[in-house]
């Protein structure tokens, strides 16, 4: 006899907040009126006011809590698993940051206190800029962007802002075809036009593809080093070159910086602009989707167009601790692109981590996060798995690689979207799958720094069991995930006729 | 949906961004081919030219939008559209069921039917895809 | 090896043996001699986490927060109560941690918070399409340009001075490359100078942005700044601050075309100014230029009901130059926060708190009003901030305040020079009467010291 069994959450359709809220019932009891209780009508006229209170809950404590504890059950999370999900650089994230981003003197401080009253937090922002610009190689360092493709656009703002200083028309930005979705979408958004630049055999920028387009209309060239298919682009000194002599700016999307830091400089390689990803390298907390930050370090000629506000630091009087302050007066400065001083408490958590590294750490993270790639790559060219997932491009790679599931489609009749669902099921976030666009089939693995080797040696394993088991029955990856809280969703429906909110109560 | 099975009419005309043109008493019907709802995958939305634009030959004149993809639609041949598909917006996946029938896309009045002459034939355009 | 990596001695040599190199340095030779550091980063040594929390903490010492001091100080954000399920809730792994929901099946948790985060900023503002969150305010401003740009393609952006100044900068910056030119009109007796905005409204314009309440607390009549900007095709943007939503006529009544706001004061901190999260919602018609995540319901090959993210070929990593944004990563938990927090004042609680907050802004206004050498600067009605007028040096007499423990609010001279002698005053509920009375007291106190000291001789606008 088997016994039945179903827990109460499977029991229940899935079900909204506002699905549980039942009329009358409350969290939040409001503080004592201790003021007069003048009617709204005289504070506020009717004809200002909405005609009816907006439809939230009624719902109270313990319930709410029910609600998103049941929820984030149905979430898959980096604390839970590995998560080799490539260009995200999804390392460890240190517990103890959140204890500092919770300090009082951190969290409730107000972003117009008077710098004289908040010396503590430009200190930890001037000391983060410092550390931003020995990674970078670029000395002068901006936290306000709050993403890196607010970085990007910055970046690109600040090449317009510097060509027409020189009453240059610039209108062309050069992106390689392999790049980040952000960065076409950047540049337009900056009012150029994106021309691609091809892509060499050996993975690398096409030299000739990239001397023919780079002429005076071309504003900028944006890359990343290593690229998206993982490699290190040797010619990057003659890139580099082309560009400048072009008279054009270099710009490097840090979304793989945990390739190089202290290995390598993207200032030293010629780079004039540079954002970084505290979300991906420097350990900020994913979030769902956010929040992250993309500050950006500059080159000397760029410098004088970066946003304000600018932190500074003057010496004690006496002898005294520094002053830091935080400055407006920057008369080619861009202007601003978002309030106050950018997302802080995401400095504090990515100070507190390059406090823990050191030097020697940062460094050694690096190591450790090619290492892994590598020892990841080599144990999937065994011969159960390379002929189906080969490596796109080159022998060897930096922190991720890039394999063509091209193979594996023709023999097996499984594509790596199939792979992908069919990891789910053995309990892993599955890599970026079809990116970059110019490999078929594309899956980006990036593990990280973070993982230990046995982690990497069983996501092999699975690689391959689900390889061995497409080969008996292609369908069972073509209709994977089995186990998970939903199985494969119809997207195409969601897009047709889409549903955004909860309806109204009718 | 169920996609239509593979096929290329004989009595079609195609452009090589996978459009085709069918005469149709003094006016042309354009659509796009099999091969490209097929690439395109489940048809979501459609973005249409107004009746009365002028639609260039070689020249985007639309966008179809799947999931995972958005398309620009090119003309196969240059003039004035009279009409719109409206059932492409009611059903968007009539496109892949049915590409050259009910998923038509405009009805043009061309201004050049000599530009015809450029586009490809059945055997053509399967030789022009077998090369893809 | 570091404590968040395991890498052994054993592990590497046979990490090696396996990869067929004979160090990790052979791993990086394709990085050109000549582009290798060579030196240690000149960057401190590494310290244990108990070192790293002292240094941190002693840092964090010398900032004067709401913690220590009573704090008036409003402009954009706002020193309100955050309830402690907020805190427990968000620090659940699954949801700190997770990437993006590329993978629906596996994100049903933080896909369903978007759909309900979504449905509240909806009721909110009473348009009927959200995305799932912008960085903050003044970003979502700038990107509520680029809509209108996408909608109508012309040229002028024309936004009173009653709107945040860092929006107003935001828009500045990013209009060359938007090929957009900004007009900014006047306000005249603390709210926006209709007749001026109407002069300045043509066939260019391509969106009138305003705020409301605006920078100076005023709840503006926004009926009229619609019916001029349909008049010329333009699109109407409104900044607002969302706790007064839900007292005020919202977006969505008025014929707005885009509601953008900050979103700290639902259940986010102060955090120095980020992160926090800025709110974007839009009328039907403008669906699919929509900047940000949308996540939508739909069903699963089984039936059951789930949620994916939607619309997507709006997106940057797949329209790419065409896409309605560059936006990847946005501020989804703190934008769980705003859910849960709008979920935990609830409708009524929405409600009253908005009621306590306009009822204590009035004392307030009346009671610093009558403090000699204080006046109101406008009589506009508000919901929880206001502007007062000071007969002393508006920075001195702020100083004074906060020497004696009391925040006295945002000197509106920084940013108005037509206002220079206004403070402009925040309240909240955590601002009781007592503290309210305590202001009083001190910028009394204040101001008659300045004004014997002469501070304010000459500079009085």
């Amino acid at each position: 006899m088997t016994i039945a069994t179903q827990t109460p959450q499977q029991r229940e359709e899935i079900l909204t907040i506002y699905e549980r809220s039942r009329p009358g019932r409350r969290a939040f009891t409001p503080p004592a009126l201790d003021v007069p209780d003048r009617p709204i009508d005289e504070l506020i006229p009717a004809r200002l006011r909405r005609a009816a209170p907006p439809e939230l809950p009624e719902i109270a404590e313990p319930e709410i809590v029910r609600h998103y504890n049941g929820l984030s059950k149905r979430n898959f999370d980096l604390d839970s698993g590995f998560y080799p999900l490539g260009s995200c650089t999804m390392k460890h994230n240190p517990k103890l940051h959140e204890r500092v981003a919770a300090l009082p003197g951190n969290a409730r401080l107000h972003p117009f206190q008077a710098p004289a009253r908040a010396q503590g937090a430009l200190e930890l922002m001037w000391n983060l800029e410092r550390a931003l610009a020995e990674v970078s190689g670029l000395p002068h360092v901006s936290l306000q962007p709050s993403a890196g493709s607010h970085g990007e656009l910055a970046g690109v703002l600040l090449t317009r802002a510097y060509h027409a200083d020189r009453g240059d028309q610039r209108t062309l930005v050069l992106t390689p075809d392999t790049a980040h979705g952000t960065n076409p979408a950047t540049v337009t958004m900056a009012g150029y036009e994106v021309v691609k630049v091809g892509t060499s055999p050996d993975g690398g920028v096409d030299l000739e593809d990239l001397r023919r387009k780079a002429d005076d209309r071309v504003a900028c060239l944006m890359l990343t080093n290593p690229n998206t298919l993982g490699l290190f682009d040797p010619n990057i000194e003659e890139i580099a070159r082309v560009t400048h002599d072009a008279g054009a700016t270099l710009y490097y999307d840090g979304a793989n910086l945990n390739a190089v830091m202290g290995i390598s400089r993207p200032g030293d390689m010629g780079f004039d602009i540079v954002h970084f990803n505290l979300h991906k390298s420097f350990t900020q907390p994913h979030g769902g989707g956010g929040p992250g930050a993309g500050p950006i370090a500059v080159s000397d000629r760029i410098e004088p167009y970066l946003m304000v506000p600018r932190i500074t630091c003057a010496e004690g009087a006496g002898g005294g601790p520094p002053r830091f302050d935080l400055e407006d007066d920057r008369p080619k400065s861009i202007g601003r692109l978002r309030g106050f001083q950018g997302n802080y408490g995401v400095f504090v958590r990515s100070y507190a981590y390059i406090c823990s590294l050191g030097a020697a750490g940062l460094r050694e993270a690096s190591e450790i996060a090619v290492l892994n790639a590598n020892y990841l790559l080599a144990l999937l060219r065994r011969p159960e798995i390379a002929p189906y997932l080969p490596l796109a491009y080159g022998e060897r790679c930096m922190h991720e690689f890039v394999l063509s599931g091209a193979p594996m489609k023709r023999d097996l009749g499984i594509r790596t979207t199939d792979l992908a669902k069919r990891l789910l099921d053995f309990g892993y976030h599955p890599p970026t799958v079809y990116f970059p666009l110019l490999v078929e089939e594309a899956l980006l693995v990036e593990p990280t720094e973070t993982e230990t080797r046995e982690t990497l040696e069983e996501f092999a394993e699975a690689i391959g069991a689900i390889l061995c088991e497409a080969a008996e029955d292609p369908a069972i990856a073509q209709n994977a995930p089995y186990s998970t809280p939903v199985r494969r969703l119809d997207e195409a429906a969601a897009a047709r006729t889409p549903v955004v909110r909860q309806p109204r109560p009718t | 949906m169920a996609a239509a099975d593979e096929s290329y009419p004989a009595d079609l005309r195609y452009h090589p961004e996978h459009d085709w043109v069918r005469a149709d008493g003094d006016e042309h019907v354009f659509g796009i081919t099999w091969y490209a709802q097929d690439a395109l995958g489940e048809v979501v939305y459609y973005d249409p030219p107004q009746v009365g634009a002028t639609i260039t030959k070689d020249a985007p004149y639309g966008e179809l939008e799947s999931v995972k993809a958005v398309s620009d639609i090119f003309a196969p041949a240059s003039g004035e559209v009279t009409a719109v598909n409206p059932a492409v917006n009611d059903r968007p996946e009539i496109v892949n069921e049915d590409p050259y029938g009910a998923g038509w896309l405009v009805r043009v009045r061309l201004s050049d039917p000599s530009e015809l002459d450029d586009l490809m034939d059945e055997p053509a355009y399967r030789a022009y895809l077998a090369g893809l | 090896m570091s404590r968040y990596t395991s890498l052994t001695d054993d592990d590497l040599r046979e990490m090696l043996a396996v990869i067929g190199a004979s160090s990790i340095d052979e791993l990086f030779d394709a990085i050109p001699a000549a582009l290798r550091l060579g030196r240690p980063l000149d960057l401190p040594e590494g310290l244990s986490e108990q070192e790293v929390f002292a240094h941190l903490s002693a840092m964090a010492a010398r900032n004067v927060s709401a913690e220590d001091e009573i704090t008036f100080l409003g402009a954009g954000m706002y020193d309100h109560y955050v309830p402690a399920l907020i805190d427990s809730i968000l620090s659940r792994s699954e949801f700190l941690t997770p990437y993006t929901p590329y993978q629906p099946e596996i994100s049903q948790g933080g896909l369903q918070v978007m759909f309900e985060y979504q449905t509240a900023i909806s009721e909110l503002t009473g348009l009927p399409v959200s995305n799932a969150s912008l960085y903050e305010g003044p970003s979502a401003v700038g990107a509520a340009a680029y809509l209108a740009k996408l909608a109508n393609g012309r040229r002028d952006v024309v936004v009173s001075r009653g709107v945040h100044p860092h929006s107003r900068a935001t828009l500045a910056t990013l209009a060359p490359g938007y090929g957009q030119s900004v007009v900014e009109t006047p306000l005249t007796d603390g709210a926006t100078d209709l007749a001026a905005l109407e002069a300045a409204i043509g066939p260019d314009t391509t969106a009138v942005i305003v705020q409301q309440p605006n920078f100076l607390g005023a709840i503006e009549d926004l009926e009229p700044v619609v019916a001029a900007a349909k008049a010329v095709g333009a699109l109407v943007v409104c900044s607002c601050d969302p706790l007064p939503l839900a007292l005020l006529k919202t977006p969505g009544e008025l014929g707005v075309d885009v509601a953008v706001g900050e979103g700290q004061s639902l259940g986010n901190r102060l955090d120095y100014g980020g992160p926090s999260f800025g709110f974007f919602a839009a009328s039907q018609e403008h669906i699919r230029r929509m900047p940000g995540r949308i996540a939508g319901e739909t069903r699963d090959v089984d039936g059951r009901r789930g949620f994916v993210l939607t619309l997507q070929t709006r997106e940057q990593h797949i329209r790419r130059e065409k896409a309605t944004s560059n936006i990847c990563t946005a501020q989804v938990l703190n934008a769980l926060a705003g859910v849960i927090y709008l979920s935990w004042l609830g409708k009524r609680g929405a409600v009253e708190l908005a009621e306590l907050m306009a009822r204590r802004a009035d004392y307030a206004r009346r009671a610093l009003g009558a403090v000699p050498g204080v006046r109101a600067l406008h009589e506009q009605p508000i919901a929880r901030e206001f502007a007062l007028a000071l007969d002393a040096s508006v920075e001195a007499v702020v100083e004074r305040c906060a020497a004696e423990g009391v925040n006295a609010g945002y000197p509106l001279g920084r940013e108005y020079p037509e206002y220079a002698d206004g403070l402009l005053v925040a309240i909240t509920e955590q601002r009781s009467r007592a503290d309210i009375d305590r202001l009083a007291d001190a910028l009394g106190r204040a101001v008659a010291a300045e004004s014997r000291t002469g501070s304010l001789a000459g500079s009085r606008a």
